[in-house]
């Protein structure tokens, strides 16, 4: 995915501004939102820079019309995005299902909040990874990306561009509000992504951008290749909706992304996405006795003066567990083959997340042989390294 | 067939699924009309939300979004921003428009942003079966309101103007070269051009706000219960406002507002 021609530069960004800076980078043009904390950096960023870069901004009445203004401005030839969170990402649903029904390529960007309802709007959770699947009516299938770091929201946001261009579909990055706020050193690549918009075999929908001349049809009916209504046929209607799902379910090898952490030999395996990933790949360090590098070569020394004497530099070596993390993505479609692989060799999987425990139900569905353990935490707090160092310690049977 | 039709009209997407009778032919061919005089058909898109009257765009020879309930604005807006220099003709009803889609129309029509919109107001929920509209009568008697509406009509043409619509205006299927006219003029117009048309569903509204199904009737109503709206002329007891109601051709439209405030800050334009 990353040019590795393109120059590089390196800032102090908030994920965010991150997000909005991969956009503009991946040529997004079109920004429409309207704020809603913790996202609201974004729309802040892209009132600035959007006509800057040659493209447009609006600030929508709700987040329907926002959702609705980027796919009418996607039909005009513009990538385009919007970004919100909880409520706001309910009320964008409808349009989820629009954008997937004719086959539109656009971005949303869901800064996850605590819910339901107004729920907490400064505090992060993971609770709408289900939202993100099936929240619009219908039979669908979407692509939805979860990143981890600073880092990731500017390269999964140019990554969902690529996405949606490359299936013709909405793309949701699902964020969270622990990476939305923090700030981290990352990269940004200078200039420009041009992200091809060619046309895909696969597509039952038109695709012609309007002002080519092709009358193109957009339409929310299920339809044939010219856009015309098929909705009263069921036979066809049939064909339709099992089009434009396996032109996603058939990908998913091409789509599904996971990295893996000490996996090689690994007994326990915690299998994590977004923000949580942190704590747990700090978990596993602490359990394979994997110092992070930045403290060993920049602040070892501060470290044994300042740290010695405090219980914890005497802890118990765990360097014989053997665990390791599986760091998911693209939270869907599922990447199934991908975490049966990776955790062949494992008994027991934890799966740490934000909620009351949401995607360990599609972990437990793909990894029926495992001892699939759901570490659910409520409130707003991200998990401790320590909290999720405890779960492992428990389930290996070590007592402390 | 003659040559207009066969110029817009995707034949092979025929017939179209309008009842008999039904006013939205002759709204079809008015925006054909409309567009042909000015000579603009490679200029146009359509976006329609939901109803009867969204369907009026999916037979034409134009790229055409046909949306979601209420939002055709909202996709329009993002449509026109993208290509601002493209005219974008937008097709309504009284319900798409005003109940679901109130929130849209009144701060598109606050922008002033270049749209064109026609707003088939035909007094009912036709498509679902006749239920009452925000423009419904006081007093009919629909599937919704079995004991007579009690809701004020809303007046679209009052609502935008008061907003900011710069022009403003209210035609009949009755009236049809004034309709493609107004259309027309609206398309020309840079700013939110709003067009309400009085239209008849003798298979609904016949039954409920009108108490007779012959679609030549409800027009000849439309006819005689009408006036033509004058500035500064008195209303007329009992009868519907019809003509231009505002045609401002001084007010700043949204995109150049946007390129002024931009030029003022000395912001570069990418």
């Amino acid at each position: 995915m990353e040019e590795k021609s393109s120059k590089t530069t390196e800032v102090i960004l908030q994920g965010n501004e991150a997000c909005a800076m991969g956009a503009i980078y991946a040529g997004c043009r079109f920004f429409a939102g309207y704020p809603i904390t913790p996202s609201t950096e974004i729309i802040e960023m892209m009132s600035s820079e959007m006509q800057k870069c040659g493209g447009a901004f609006i600030q929508m009445e709700d987040e329907i019309g926002s959702a609705c203004a980027i796919i009418g401005a996607r039909w005009g030839g513009k990538k385009a995005m919007t970004a919100t969170s909880g409520p706001g990402y309910t009320l964008m649903q409808e349009a989820i299902g629009f954008a997937a029904v004719t086959e539109t390529p656009i971005v949303i960007v869901n800064v996850q909040r605590g819910g339901p309802s107004t729920g907490q709007p400064t505090l992060s959770s993971q609770q709408d990874v289900y939202q993100a699947r099936y929240g619009s009516h219908g039979d669908y299938e979407i692509i939805v990306l979860s990143p981890s770091s600073v880092q990731e929201m500017y390269d999964f946001t140019i990554k969902a561009f690529e996405l949606a261009e490359q299936f013709r579909t909405p793309v949701i990055l699902l964020a969270d509000e622990v990476v939305g706020h923090m700030r981290e050193k990352i990269e940004i690549r200078d200039g420009s992504k041009q992200i091809k918009s060619v046309k895909q075999k696969y597509v039952v929908s038109p695709q012609e951008d309007f002002f080519k001349g092709a009358n193109t049809l957009v339409e929310g009916q299920l339809h044939d290749d010219k856009g015309r209504r098929i909705g009263h046929l069921a036979g066809r209607s049939g064909d339709f909706i099992n089009n434009i799902n396996k032109k996603i379910s058939d990908n998913v090898d091409v789509i599904a992304d996971i990295d893996t952490y000490f996996m090689e030999d690994a007994e326990v395996a915690i299998v994590a996405y977004g923000s949580v990933v942190r704590p747990a790949i700090n978990a596993v360090k602490k359990a394979r006795k994997v110092e992070d590098d930045r403290v060993t070569t920049k602040f070892k020394i501060l470290k044994d003066i300042f740290v010695k004497g405090i219980p914890e530099t005497f802890e118990t070596d765990y360097s014989h567990l053997k665990v390791g993390l599986v760091k998911v993505n693209t939270v869907w479609p599922c990447p199934e083959e991908l975490l049966k692989e990776a955790t062949k060799d494992a008994k027991i999987v934890i799966v740490p997340e934000m909620n009351v425990g949401k995607y360990v139900h599609e972990v437990e569905r793909v990894l029926k042989d495992k001892k699939v353990i759901a570490m659910s935490k409520c409130g707003g707090d991200i998990h401790t390294p320590t909290e999720i160092l405890d779960e492992i310690l428990k389930e290996a049977g070590i007592d402390e | 067939m003659n040559k207009l039709y066969e110029k817009y009209i995707k034949t092979d997407s025929l017939p179209t699924l309008f009842c008999p009778g039904c006013g939205n032919g002759i709204i079809q061919v008015a925006a054909m009309n409309a567009m042909e005089d000015l000579g603009i058909k490679d200029e146009v898109a359509c976006v329609s939300g939901i109803g009867c009257s969204s369907w009026i765009p999916c037979y034409y020879k134009l790229d055409v979004m046909h949306t979601m309930h209420g939002r055709a604005l909202a996709f329009a807006e993002g449509l026109k921003l993208a290509q601002p220099d493209k005219k974008i003709l937008v097709f309504t009803g009284d319900g798409d428009c005003l109940a679901i889609g109130g929130n849209h129309l009144m701060h598109a029509a606050a922008r002033n942003i270049d749209l064109t919109v026609v707003m088939v107001n035909n007094y009912i929920y036709g498509m679902t079966g006749g239920q009452k509209s925000p423009a419904t009568p006081k007093g009919s008697v629909t599937k919704t309101s079995p004991f007579g509406s009690i809701d004020e009509p809303i007046d679209g043409c009052k609502l935008v103007s008061a907003l900011g619509a710069s022009y403003v205006a209210r035609w009949t299927t009755a009236h049809p070269v004034q309709l493609a006219k107004a259309i027309a003029e609206g398309m020309e117009h840079k700013g939110f051009s709003f067009i309400e048309v009085l239209s008849q569903c003798p298979v609904q509204a016949g039954k409920s706000v009108f108490g007779e199904k012959d679609p030549a009737a409800i027009m000849k109503r439309y006819k005689e219960g009408t006036y033509l709206y004058k500035e500064g002329g008195e209303p007329v007891e009992g009868k519907i406002p019809i003509g231009v109601f505002k045609h401002d051709t001084n007010a700043e439209e949204y995109i150049e507002r946007v390129e002024r405030r931009l030029r003022d800050q000395g912001i570069e334009r990418g």
